[in-house]
């Protein structure tokens, strides 16, 4: 029978790095889905990846046990992003760029036919990707937390270590940031 | 055009095309190999080296106070010549103001117990 996450991680505590290994082939996957939601890059994702792991393992000794550790790991893995968002925060703020061919093709079957427009479609992927980077790190983490993965306002305050009324304030300025976006958007082409 | 419904949409979309947990060949193995070149940090070392930097800091602070405490005294205006001699006199004053509290607030040598012995 394998070892459990907990007896590999009192492993790597005694001093056996090697029982780190099993832990970061089995939560690679997650961490590195969750880096993608905040980096298009794939170098950045695996630089964030990297240095969720490397935090991990210095920090694992703070890890208590008392909540499985691929809840502590995605704490961290969120943190790690929202610290990569902030850090690039400056190459966001640049000038809209012209909308491609499938977000300008979707964003027309929206207009004249909304039910057509449907949501597996790339250029409603590539549209609300746009969208996401123009906001704040903090706004998009809201966004991508509350809207996209559906967590709960007191699992966010968890996360993020804001307390419950700090995510419900900056949900509701993200929401309104988010609209003022697409406003620009639609505005600069259907107006 | 109904933005509300645009913003669900969108949503919707980011919900229905979830990203990629793809993991890149042999990620494990360089994770391990940087743990293996990179060692943990002592908490000593670290606590060392925060104190040597808080000593340089703390030094440039003394340095700063003591150089504008020389040119505050050197300086005294020709029409007010004990200005220099009054601010090292009130320095004075006010690091001592501890003792000079004490020394007068200090109870007199019970007699009474003096001549009992």
């Amino acid at each position: 029978m394998a070892p459990s996450d907990a007896e590999r991680i009192a492993a790597v505590l005694k001093g056996d790095a090697a029982s780190f290994e099993p832990l970061i082939t089995k939560y690679s996957p997650r961490v590195f889905a969750t880096a993608r939601r905040y980096a298009r890059r794939e170098s950045e994702v695996e630089d964030i990846v990297q240095e969720v792991w490397l935090k991990s393992y210095q920090k694992l000794s703070s890890f208590r046990g008392e909540a499985p550790f691929e809840h502590w790991l995605m704490r961290l893995a969120v943190r790690t992003c929202y610290d990569f968002l902030r850090g690039h925060q400056r190459n966001r703020e640049t000038a809209f760029t012209e909308l491609t061919a499938p977000e300008t093709e979707w964003l027309d079957r929206f207009v004249t036919a909304p039910s057509s427009a449907t949501e597996d479609a790339a250029g409603a992927k590539l549209l609300i990707d746009r969208i996401l980077e123009k906001l704040s790190p903090a706004n998009r983490l809201i966004i991508t937390l509350l809207e996209i993965e559906d967590r709960s306002v007191k699992e966010i305050a968890q996360i993020t270590g804001w307390s419950i009324p700090l995510v419900k304030v900056r949900a509701f300025r993200a929401r309104a940031e988010m609209r003022k976006q697409l406003a620009k958007i639609t505005k600069d082409k259907y107006l | 055009m109904n933005l509300n419904q645009l913003n669900q949409k969108l949503i919707a979309a980011a919900r229905h095309q979830p990203p990629s947990d793809r993991v890149p060949y042999a990620f494990e193995k360089r994770i391990m190999a940087h743990l293996a070149t990179c060692p943990v940090p002592d908490l000593l070392t670290l606590w060392g080296q925060a104190l040597s930097r808080a000593a340089f800091s703390y030094a440039a602070v003394m340095l700063l106070i003591g150089a504008s405490a020389f040119y505050l005294t050197s300086e005294t205006p020709a029409g007010n010549p004990a200005t220099g001699s009054e601010l090292s006199q009130d320095l004075q004053d006010t690091l001592l103001a501890a003792v000079d509290l004490a020394d007068q607030t200090e109870p007199l040598e019970p007699t009474e117990q003096i001549e009992e012995l």
